[in-house]
């Protein structure tokens, strides 16, 4: 459950957002790749249990997996991973290099002022 | 309603303690390893082992990850090594920050290598830099040969895999273990992993693995 470490650190981050700007955060998107294993179930639920009482209460938690690329060593073709059965859709070959996996990104916060007018 | 880029990692917190640590390191010259793997595997075994036998040519440091007790730390203090225990009460991985905590009590000026043993776990401690200068993932015979292709994250991010208890393989096979499928799968994942099959019981393979290891202090 490295989730809720994620969680944690997401609620960090999109609070300090918010109030930097001094508005309400509504909706966040993440990004994250492969290897990192994120399951989304645990996250958004350990993402709401870590929001309440903080900004990010109630803040609609969207996540975007990034496809894991390789290139294929025998032609070149740079294609997504499925690892149960990782083969060149191109050529075929076996022989392939992994590419850096996409990092867990915060990529987009939508946010509302605050009620009271202070933004 | 206003949409706004953040581009901002998730884990930057943890990468800037994991920065920390790496300059603290290289200012000792003390390079650095985190052995990762199920519970179970032989991590601790392996570094008792792997201490005793290189007394005298590598000093080692060692960082110990796990939920509760301090059991390993004193096998370790027991091969006469420095060992710092830290107990992450349900944490599934160490992070940044608490090695960075745990730093502070070696003694790195007397140290040629420090070794991280992480919370037994393939998944998790994949994710958390910690600084480390490589990850060293072990694996253990009796888990089974399909364990690479299964937990694919940190076979793919490991500089070294150790396939552990060889020795299980040996006088009429007590567990079925295919060495062959799981070195392709790992060299599917990572090109570039060095595989090392050992057993710290018996002491088969380890000078390979003492080689690369004492290999890491010249960098």
């Amino acid at each position: 459950m490295h989730e809720t470490a994620v969680a944690q650190s997401l609620v960090e981050i999109v609070s300090q957002e918010a109030h930097n700007r001094h508005a309400r955060p509504i909706r966040a998107k993440m990004s994250c790749g492969q290897l990192n294993a994120i399951n989304d179930e645990s996250l958004s639920f350990a993402f709401e249990a870590i929001a309440e009482g903080t900004p990010c209460e109630g803040v609609k938690l969207q996540i975007v997996h990034k496809p894991l690329e390789a290139k294929c060593g025998t032609c070149g073709h740079v294609f997504a991973v499925d690892f149960s059965n990782v083969k060149c859709p191109d050529c075929g070959g076996g022989d392939f290099e992994l590419l850096p996996d996409a990092p867990l990104l915060v990529e987009e916060i939508e946010f509302e002022g605050w009620d009271d007018g202070e933004g | 309603m206003e949409k706004v880029d953040i581009g901002k990692k998730v884990l930057s917190a943890n990468e800037a303690y994991a920065l920390k640590n790496s300059q603290l390191l290289a200012q000792h010259g003390t390079p650095c390893f985190n052995l990762i793997s199920s519970p179970g595997s032989g991590k601790t075994t392996l570094l008792v082992r792997t201490i005793t036998d290189l007394t005298g040519t590598l000093r080692i440091g060692v960082i110990e990850g796990d939920i509760q007790t301090d059991i390993d730390a004193q096998r370790i203090r027991a091969a006469k090594a420095p060992a710092v225990q830290i107990n992450t009460e349900g944490g599934c991985h160490l992070s940044a920050a608490q090695v960075s905590r745990a730093l502070k009590e070696l003694p790195l000026d007397r140290l040629d290598m420090v070794l991280i043993e992480n919370v037994g776990n393939l998944v998790c401690p994949a994710a958390f830099e910690l600084g480390e200068h490589g990850k060293i993932v072990v694996l253990s015979v009796p888990e089974g040969d399909d364990k690479p292709a299964k937990y694919p994250g940190i076979f793919a991010k490991s500089r070294v895999l150790l396939i552990n208890k060889i020795d299980l393989l040996q006088g009429g096979a007590q567990v079925d273990f295919d060495l062959q499928r799981a070195k392709v799968d790992a060299r599917r994942l990572n090109k570039s992993i060095e595989i090392f099959p050992v057993s710290a019981k018996t002491g088969e393979g380890m000078q390979d693995w003492y080689a690369w290891l004492t290999g890491q202090i010249r960098r």
